[in-house]
């Protein structure tokens, strides 16, 4: 972020929190990067079973790619909201993003119920391991970030649009934004490369 | 109060993020239509729907994370840097290694039908 | 897979107390010694104060020093490991087994590992870092002050796990690294690998989160007017390192993870069937393990730079080749790490890029020792005890660093690897390199810390004894290698003749306990006699860098005012110039102590406890607990508190009277 973009240093801290947290988010990149790995050795590893050509419903994947996309939009709407103090706006963009993430993660949800109801779990073979492990752990992810979001509004009803109010939505939306670029890549290689 | 009230400030940043999502959604559809509609093949497939994931993924840290836009000095995009040498490495070198383990070390099953397979024997 | 006999116990059971002598008496020593320290806590009342001034400090000098005695208890135990393997190699030959079976000599040589590494290095290396680094740059903290605490209690939670499969359960069979397949549930039924994989993946959670506080210090802490380039040389090697902490250790939290729910899920990442591929297993845990390695001497390397320019009474040589060298290393160390799996099948296009990148590796490792050596040349060398252990380093690490240079050689080592010359070479590089670094920094900055010296006799008779110890302990094992002999043996035929250089090594590792007895007596007989030895300046060796320049023992808050630096070795500068400007106070404001890290742990500690033994009830009662705590925290908005000027001023004045 442009150092226009952070409240203009109100608090030195800002800017020491936002290099931390980055650099945590920079931890995170290789997390997925060795998860990447692993799945890419492991693309053909379907020990007789199924691959990504018969699993994958693209039109489904098409829906989560837009829901994510979306939510990570309108969380730089948020943080713009948050800019100007504008309390309304900031709820209704962060309610906005909470639900786009939550339709997210509901619909991943039911592609992997529906995966280990047919009997494709991550225990059918090394390629379904390694496909339910690294699109889980984005899920994962993003539920965490869920449930920051909620604190993040609970703390504005109760306290109000502060500087260190302003500054966890930053944190928050460097975090949902890298999110959504994991999705992207997970989007490209895992499902349109895979499907085929 | 500290905050920039002027809703004049944040209209440069939320162009760029109108823009970064409208660039976002046409790159997906284009990758996602590329797909569906067969238009290219084989490896060439792969190496266009990684450029354009590619890309996006330029557009949003351009346009969503500002990466370019950090004062000196440039921690971020130092580390940021660092972090794609290492996966970089760590991806391709990892892909590498263990296909040149998995073609050494095949057992004589998989060696046969590898060889039928690959080499027409 | 998740079987549990029971929802509330999961899979404990009776079964899994000690069942044989030796870890019995193992057990019950750690039972008793912990019992006789709460008790004399309890007689001398002494609770409140170790939960106020040590526990819960957030105080980087406080955590500093805990870290150390962590790390200096855990190497007492990776010592009487030691101690069992010794013995047992020498003794286990012909028809006689010695005084293990195989299962459990196996658990002791995973534990050593373990222990050494992660608990040992890691816990030397991080304390170090949290007393000095700020001091270095002039400041008052580290960036992050209570992720600082977490990061320390997590640690002790995965040290409190590891040495709790002695009282209960069991511990890995599977080496420090546990490749599957035998690491994989179908050779390790058993609870071992689990307490492994989580007493590894909580500690290495807190070193992740002091990678990422350590770096963010660095970049954004130092005080006004040290650029990058006017920093000490220890900074750079703590920022290299931190660099590779922060990229290396989330391959092994993913590693750990995935053999993880291979074992509890079914999952087929490294299984013989099923699609999983275990030398997968092997390239993920060296592209972490390698970096670790320089991660854990890259600081050492560093605080041979303080020292030898200290004691050579002479700035050090090639400041700028030192960084460039720093730098490459850091790069270079991702680009090693098949070397250490050059056997497992690679073809020769593979193992020859990976043995010239090993190879290319020990340039800039040798560039540091010419310069550390152009630093002593027309010096004045004073010999303390610091000194002699960097003398130390240098006999043995350039040696074993050779020898490391012969095992680049893919072909070479086709005949070594896994042999006592790798067991040789690596001991060598831990040892020489990174224990006898982190002795030189306790031993250099001890004085900085508790405001008196330790005794210099006793200091050199252990260093002395660790030497002899070290030679008579290793020389024999790069011998056995060239002869045949494998690592991880519990017995061999008599016709190997190996014996006798078995039973060297073992009378080595007695005088290497007879130098930690030297240490020990050194701490005590130092503490007793602290008052004839009172550290009066600030400034015992004459130092070069800031941390000299505060009193000794420094106060909380570090400086009264942040210093102002105009060139390197910023405090010699200043002594030189002869410049002494009177002391201006200020408001301080500092974080408050805070309990949470410590809980934050603990309910890590449920979840690593749930996970190894399959209660699941425990374990989602962890998770819950750490999120709540970490709200709790980050809805406190009352987390510091400021010390007024006239009290600074107060202390400033207490500190330096009586230095004065």
């Amino acid at each position: 972020m442009s150092e226009a973009m952070v409240a203009h240093q109100s608090h030195p801290d800002d800017s020491k929190s936002i290099l931390g947290f980055w650099i945590y988010i920079m931890t995170d990149c290789v997390l997925f990067a060795s998860l990447f790995a692993v799945f890419a050795v492991m693309r053909n590893a379907t020990f007789g079973g199924p691959n990504g050509h018969e699993l994958f419903s693209l039109p489904f994947v098409l829906a989560e790619t837009m829901l994510l996309l979306t939510s990570s939009f309108t969380c730089g709407l948020m943080v713009l909201a948050g800019r100007v103090r504008s309390k309304q706006w900031v709820m209704l963009a962060l309610g906005v993003t909470f639900l786009l993430g939550l339709s997210f993660v509901c619909l991943e949800v039911s592609e992997f119920r529906h995966l280990v109801i047919e009997g494709n779990s991550w225990r059918r073979s090394g390629f379904l391991s390694a496909y339910f492990t690294l699109v889980a752990t984005h899920g994962l992810h993003v539920s965490i970030g869920l449930l920051w979001l909620v604190v993040n509004g609970w703390r504005i009803v109760k306290r109000g649009l502060g500087d260190v109010t302003q500054k966890r939505l930053t944190l928050f939306s460097l975090f949902w934004h890298f999110l959504d670029i994991i999705w992207i890549i997970i989007f490209s290689m895992v499902y349109l490369v895979g499907v085929r | 109060m500290n905050a920039d009230k002027s809703r004049a400030a944040i209209a440069g940043p939320l162009q760029a993020y109108i823009t970064g999502f409208i660039l976002s959604i046409a790159l997906t559809l284009l990758a996602y239509s590329l797909t569906v509609h067969h238009v290219v093949a084989g490896n060439a497939f792969i190496l266009v729907i990684a450029s354009l994931a590619m890309i996006q993924l330029a557009i949003q840290l351009l346009f969503f994370l500002h990466l370019s836009q950090e004062s000196r000095p440039r921690w971020r995009l130092l580390v940021f840097g660092f972090m794609v040498m290492v996966v970089a490495i760590l991806v391709y070198g990892s892909v590498w290694i263990m296909n040149n383990l998995n073609y050494n070390m095949m057992t004589p099953s998989q060696l046969k039908t590898f060889m039928h397979q690959n080499e027409g024997l | 897979m998740f079987h549990f006999a029971s929802a509330l116990t999961g899979r404990m059971n009776m079964q899994a107390f000690p069942r044989d002598t030796i870890t019995a008496g193992g057990a019950l020593s750690m039972v008793f010694a912990l019992i006789a320290i709460a008790a004399f806590l309890t007689y001398k009342k002494r609770w409140k104060w170790l939960w106020k001034e040590w526990l819960t400090s957030l105080d980087p000098k406080r955590i500093g020093v805990m870290y150390i005695i962590v790390a200096l208890v855990m190497l007492l135990r990776g010592l009487g490991d030691v101690l069992l393997i010794r013995t047992q190699q020498a003794t286990s030959v012909g028809s006689s087994h010695g005084i293990l079976n195989s299962d459990h000599f196996q658990q002791i040589f995973s534990a050593h590992g373990s222990i050494m590494i992660f608990f040992v290095a890691m816990g030397l290396m991080f304390g170090l870092i949290n007393l000095i680094l700020p001091l270095h740059i002039g400041a008052r903290d580290v960036a992050f002050p209570f992720l600082n605490s977490v990061a320390f209690w997590l640690f002790v939670a995965g040290m409190a796990l590891m040495n709790l499969s002695i009282i209960f359960g069991e511990f890995s069979a599977a080496g420090w690294l546990a490749y599957p397949p035998l690491s994989e549930l179908q050779y390790s039924p058993g609870v071992g690998v689990d307490y492994w994989i989580w007493s590894l993946q909580i500690a290495g959670v807190g070193s992740l989160l002091s990678g990422v506080n350590f770096l963010t210090t660095i970049f954004k802490m130092r005080a006004p007017g040290m650029t990058m380039m006017k920093m000490p040389i220890f900074v750079w090697s703590v920022l290299c390192s931190m660099l590779l902490v922060v990229f290396a250790f989330p391959i092994l939290t993913v590693t750990l993870a995935l053999l993880y729910f291979d074992r509890s899920l079914g999952m087929h990442f490294f299984t013989s069937t099923g699609g999983g591929n275990p030398m997968m297993y092997v390239n993920l845990i060296w592209a972490w393990g390698h970096p670790e390695v320089y991660i854990l001497v890259l600081p050492a390397f560093g605080i041979y730079s303080e020292v030898v320019a200290t004691f050579a009474r002479k700035r050090l040589f090639g400041y700028k080749s030192m960084v460039w060298a720093l730098g490459a290393i850091t790069f270079l160390s991702f680009s090693v790490w098949l070397h250490h799996f050059f056997t497992m099948g690679a073809g020769a296009d593979v193992n020859a890029f990976f043995g010239i990148m090993t190879m290319v590796i020990a340039v800039p490792t040798g560039v540091k020792i010419f310069n550390w050596l152009f630093t002593m040349y027309h010096g004045r060398i004073l010999f303390a005890t610091p000194m002699l252990w960097f003398m130390g380093f240098i006999a043995t690490f350039t040696v074993g660093g050779v020898a490391g240079v012969l095992m680049a050689v893919p072909p070479a080592d086709f005949q070594i690897h896994n042999s006592l010359f790798l067991v040789a070479h690596f001991h060598t590089m831990i040892i020489g390199g990174v224990v006898f670094g982190y002795f030189a920094g306790i031993t250099y900055w001890f004085p900085k810390i508790f405001g008196f010296k330790l005794n210099e006799r006793l200091g050199r008779y252990a260093f002395w004894s660790w030497l002899v110890g070290f030679l008579l302990a290793f020389i024999p094992l790069y011998i056995l290698g060239f002869m045949g002999a494998t690592r991880r043996l519990d017995h061999y035929s008599a016709s190997e003749g190996w014996q006798g250089l078995f039973i060297v090594a073992g009378v080595g590792v007695l005088f290497v306990l007879l130098g930690v007895g030297f240490q020990i007596l050194q701490f005590i007989v130092s503490i007793i006699q602290r008052k004839q030895n009172i550290d009066a300046t600030g400034d015992p060796w004459n130092g070069r860098t800031l941390e000299w320049s505060a009193p000794s023992p420094v106060p909380f808050y570090n400086f009264t005012t942040i210093p102002e630096v105009h060139s390197r070795d910023a405090f010699w500068e200043t002594k030189r110039a002869k410049i002494s400007m009177p002391p201006r106070y200020e408001d301080i404001t500092l974080p408050k102590n805070s309990p949470m890290g410590i809980f934050i742990a603990a309910f890590a500690f449920m979840v690593g406890f749930g996970c190894i033994w399959h209660i699941v009830w425990l374990i989602v009662l962890g998770l819950i607990g750490v999120v709540i705590t970490v709200l709790v925290r980050s809805a406190d908005e009352d987390t510091e508190e400021t010390t007024t000027a006239a009290e600074v001023k107060r202390l400033d004045r207490v500190a330096r009277k009586v230095a004065a």
